[in-house]
């Protein structure tokens, strides 16, 4: 926050040069003078001194204040012991700082702390000192042209709502345009008007904090409920008022909570549904259990990595050559292990099992061999990382907005594939009557292995997606194998909406159990909900119908 | 009148590897302890405690396979979570481990576990109480896993839950079982498991003379546990447990509850698995909630599936195979063991589908094929 506000102000301070080449150079010029000739009073001791000096530098109303009285108050304001310079000290870790003059903004060189506290000494404050640089820092920032920095400004009052600064935002939200700073704002105000000693102003504040989202106003108005409750002789409006506030606010951020409880079990469910649809395909398909899936995951998200390591300096486009690339090397490895090893076992359900765990062990074993048995990182794009701020109880982030959207994709793509291609027309052909299939002419055992390779594929796509939220190590899989097997059950095999459907409410079920009942206990219910629900439909939520469901 | 004879006698009768098997049993009985405390260190023939410990470990294995044999090989139920059974048997003896080192652990305390200080319980948790009784806590080794066995086929086998959705949630239940083991406050020592075992029934658990006790122990089990499958599958029950196998619809439509025989096969198997365990604890000193992961169960498959399902002895033999070739190569090459395991289940799968018992079978039948029909050709030979 501090960085952003920094910052900004540069830029500031490059605007105002540019300005006063062109229009007033003597404005600015006069605003430094000011300044310069106020920051000799620092080094006296008198803290009268000072405060003229606080004062004048604030009114310049030059953005090269806020640097200065923010350093003041952080105690990061040094002066030279002998000319009297003034300082702005940044901490650079290992007891060394980095020293800067305030208004050229020119870096006088790194000192170690020893050497800093021979040559300079720290301006002193005390705390009525810190009451007036607060503010005057305030009105300094509260009045910026800058947007941000305004809100921002607004943002770290709410923290510490304090008489001396809300006096200056009073005046500040009659003068301020923009409807979300305003807004803001009044909360502020409102703050500090809950914790006046007027009892009408009070129950105003108390009254329009109602429904309030922002987590500081919770914790006053929790504060204030503890208050009142404890201690009885206030006025009587004042407990109910206070309360209903509260309750009010905790209704609402209740509410963004389960839409953030939501959000988080979609995405869950769209890992889900990216391990588990090719899983369907496969077991639905082909009725073949495919224990190397999890592996293909896997070796997706290795695929990430290799490529990211093949171009380090376009990470921000890795992503999309990954997808391909991990697409074509799973389903070719998908497709060679149909050629090699499942397409002597159809038929034989348990056994295809047991010959693709054997696959997924010696896939693991390789790639611990190659890459070693430890987690690469993958680079998560400039673009995935952050989030989305709705409001200030919900905050949602791209990357698992991105993959939400991206396992929708992959799924709308695999539906038109089987729906409207030919290759979709065949397979299906082959997953109804086998025989008659052949009978028609289709080559069976093509359709066979591309659908391995097509399932497959599919899983290293998800694996893509899976490297962007979790450790990419040869183990990745295996993680996933029991869960991508349970949505796959539960939506009912042969049944990519059903894959859908189950891998949804799976992951939103996980979300909701969690707060309640701890992350792997919540796992554990829907486990045995899974055990359960099976008991009652054996063959899933979706089940096929009729003669498909007789094999 | 037909003259008498022993049940056991009568079982081996016409199972010719089962009285291989039974005869090496008793020998290594015989042999392992023998070698181990009668004959001097520097001798050839001399076994290491840590073998005869080695051995132990891997006849509990064999147990567990047969167990295992039983469900898959003559019943058709691929369990992918035998070891939670195992897992079960191994706690509630651990358990009982755990409550006979009384104030000899770390934290000195007389009643509660060190794990339970650690992670400050104040009383025993009630399903704790009387594991310091030996025969309660054999009891438990039975009950616990036979009753989860009972509960969920009980469910599973009255909806018809059948073949791969079966073993996919023999699996989820395994799984389910590791995650709940792993919490610490469910009052099983969370990750770290039970360990530091002091001795058993009084006997110190490192002295030579009560591993060699385990040992014949472990032995015996195997063998009873051999000879009870041996009577089930031989038995009239055991013609339907094959049939179910190889057409339950039809058993049903003659009019058995198909369901009914499946839960006690299933529910036996599950009891001689957690005596497995139970066995298995004590000589290697330590259970975790690792011996629920799903992979371990896999793993046991594959052993019944390497030396031939539907023979019993060849699920032993399997066992015994595998671990050994695990015992040697995770020490020798740790990192071709994964290649090879890997490399077993495909070529076991693709080319042994009857294990080695059912290649040996093969081989002799062959052989036997062969000499009879050179003995014919001979015949045919000296008639022309």
């Amino acid at each position: 926050m501090k960085r952003l506000l920094t910052l900004s102000m540069f830029g500031l301070l490059f605007l105002n040069g540019l300005l006063a080449n062109s229009l007033g150079a003597a404005e600015i010029k006069s605003d430094i003078d000011v300044m310069q000739s106020s920051f000799k009073l620092f080094s006296s001791k008198s803290f009268k001194d000072k405060t003229t000096a606080i004062n004048s530098i604030a009114d310049s109303g030059n953005p090269i204040a806020i640097t200065v009285l923010e350093a003041l108050l952080d105690g990061k304001l040094y002066y030279h012991k002998k000319n009297k310079d003034i300082i702005v000290i940044q901490d650079i870790g290992s007891k060394s700082y980095d020293l800067k003059n305030p208004i050229t903004n020119f870096s006088l060189g790194e000192k170690t702390s020893k050497q800093l506290k021979k040559e300079y000494k720290k301006v002193g404050i005390n705390n009525k000192l810190r009451g007036v640089l607060n503010e005057k820092l305030a009105a300094l920032t509260i009045f910026s042209d800058d947007k941000k920095i305004r809100l921002s400004a607004a943002r770290n009052m709410l923290k510490n709502p304090s008489s001396s600064t809300v006096d200056v935002l009073r005046k500040a939200v009659l003068q301020e345009k923009d409807a979300e700073v305003k807004e803001l704002m009044s909360v502020c105000v409102a703050a500090a008007d809950a914790l006046s000693d007027d009892v009408e102003t009070q129950l105003r504040a108390v009254n329009s904090l109602s429904g309030s989202l922002y987590p500081e106003i919770r914790l006053l108005l929790e504060d204030l409920n503890t208050k009142y409750t404890e201690n009885s002789n206030v006025d009587k409006r004042i407990l109910p008022a206070v309360q209903s506030a509260l309750d009010s606010t905790k209704l609402k951020t209740g509410f963004y909570k389960q839409l953030e409880n939501i959000f988080f079990g979609l995405s869950l469910g769209s890992v889900l549904l990216l391990a588990a649809v090719g899983l369907a395909i496969t077991f639905g398909v082909m009725g073949v259990i495919n224990m190397a899936h999890g592996e293909m995951l896997m070796l997706g998200a290795y695929t990430t990595f290799v490529i990211q390591q093949i171009m380090p300096n376009s990470i921000e486009y890795s992503l999309f050559v990954a997808i391909p690339a991990a697409f074509i090397v799973t389903g070719l490895i998908g497709i060679g292990i149909e050629r090699g090893v499942i397409r002597f076992l159809y038929g034989r359900p348990l056994e295809t099992l047991l010959a693709t765990f054997g696959i997924s062990l010696i896939l693991q074993q390789a790639v611990r061999s190659v890459f070693s048995p430890l987690n690469r990182s993958v680079i998560t794009p400039e673009w995935m990382s952050g989030s989305y701020e709705f409001n200030p109880a919900l905050s949602l982030t791209y990357n698992r907005m991105y993959i939400v959207l991206f396992a929708l994709l992959v799924l709308v793509g695999l539906m038109l594939l089987l729906k409207k291609t030919a290759f979709g027309l065949q397979m299906r052909a082959v997953t109804q009557n086998r025989n008659m299939a052949k009978a028609m002419g289709i080559r069976t055992g093509w359709v066979d292995s591309l659908t391995f390779g097509l399932g497959s594929g599919i899983a290293g796509i998800g694996g893509v997606a899976l490297s962007q939220l979790t450790n990419v190590g040869p183990n990745l899989g295996q993680a996933y194998i029991v869960d991508s097997f349970m949505v796959v059950v539960f939506g009912g095999v042969g049944n990519l909406w059903g894959t859908f459907v189950g891998a949804m409410s799976l992951g939103v079920a996980n979300k909701f159990l969690e707060p309640y009942a701890g992350a792997v206990l919540a796992k554990i219910l829907v486990l045995i909900f899974i055990i359960l629900f099976i008991q009652k439909y054996p063959r899933g939520m979706f089940a096929l119908k009729g003669r498909l469901a007789d094999n | 009148m037909m003259k008498y004879k022993p049940l056991i006698f009568r079982l081996l009768e016409n199972d010719k590897g089962g009285k291989y098997f039974i005869a090496i049993l008793l020998l290594l009985m015989i042999v392992v302890p023998t070698c181990n405390l009668l004959i001097p260190e520097s001798s050839v023939f001399y076994i290491s405690t840590y073998v005869v410990t080695l051995l132990g470990k891997y006849l509990t294995y064999a147990l567990l396979a047969i167990s295992l044999d039983l469900v898959w090989g003559y019943l058709g139920i691929l369990s992918l979570g035998h070891g939670a059974f195992f897992g079960l048997g191994g706690y509630a003896m651990g358990m009982y481990l755990m409550r006979q080192i009384g104030d000899r652990g770390v934290y000195g305390n007389p009643i509660l576990p060190d794990f339970m200080v650690f992670l400050d319980y104040k009383e025993l948790p009630w399903f704790w109480h009387g594991f310091d009784q030996f025969w309660l806590a054999m009891l438990m080794v039975f009950i616990v896993p036979g009753l989860l066995a009972f509960v969920f086929g009980w469910l599973a086998f009255r909806s018809r839950v059948t073949g791969v959705y079966l073993s996919i949630i023999t699996q989820a239940l395994t799984y389910a079982l590791m995650l709940a083991f792993f919490r610490n406050d469910l009052g099983f020592g969370g990750n770290n498991g039970l360990t530091d075992f002091k001795e058993i029934l009084g006997f110190d658990l490192q002295s030579d003379y009560t591993r060699n006790a385990l040992f014949v122990c472990s032995a015996i089990a195997v063998a009873l546990g051999y000879f009870i499958c041996r009577f089930i599958v031989d038995s009239r029950l055991g013609s339907l447990i094959t049939a179910i196998r190889d057409s339950e619809g039809r058993v049903r439509a003659l009019g058995y509850r198909d369901e009914y025989i499946k839960l006690f096969v299933f529910v036996v198997s599950a009891m001689l698995a957690g005596v497995a365990g139970a066995l298995y604890v004590p000589q290697v000193g330590i259970i975790n909630p690792g011996e629920f992961s799903p992979i371990n169960s896999i793993e046991m498959v594959i052993w019944v599936a390497m030396g031939g399902r539907g023979t019993l002895y060849g699920a032993a033999l399997g066992a015994i195979v595998v671990n050994f070739a695990k015992t040697y190569f995770t020490a020798a090459a740790p990192e071709v063991w994964l290649f090879m395991l890997g490399g077993l289940f495909v070529v076991v799968t693709l080319f042994l589908p009857h294990g080695i018992i059912g290649a040996i079978k093969k081989i002799s039948a062959m052989k036997s094929k062969k000499t009879k029909a050179s003995v014919e050709a001979q015949k045919l030979n000296i008639s022309n």
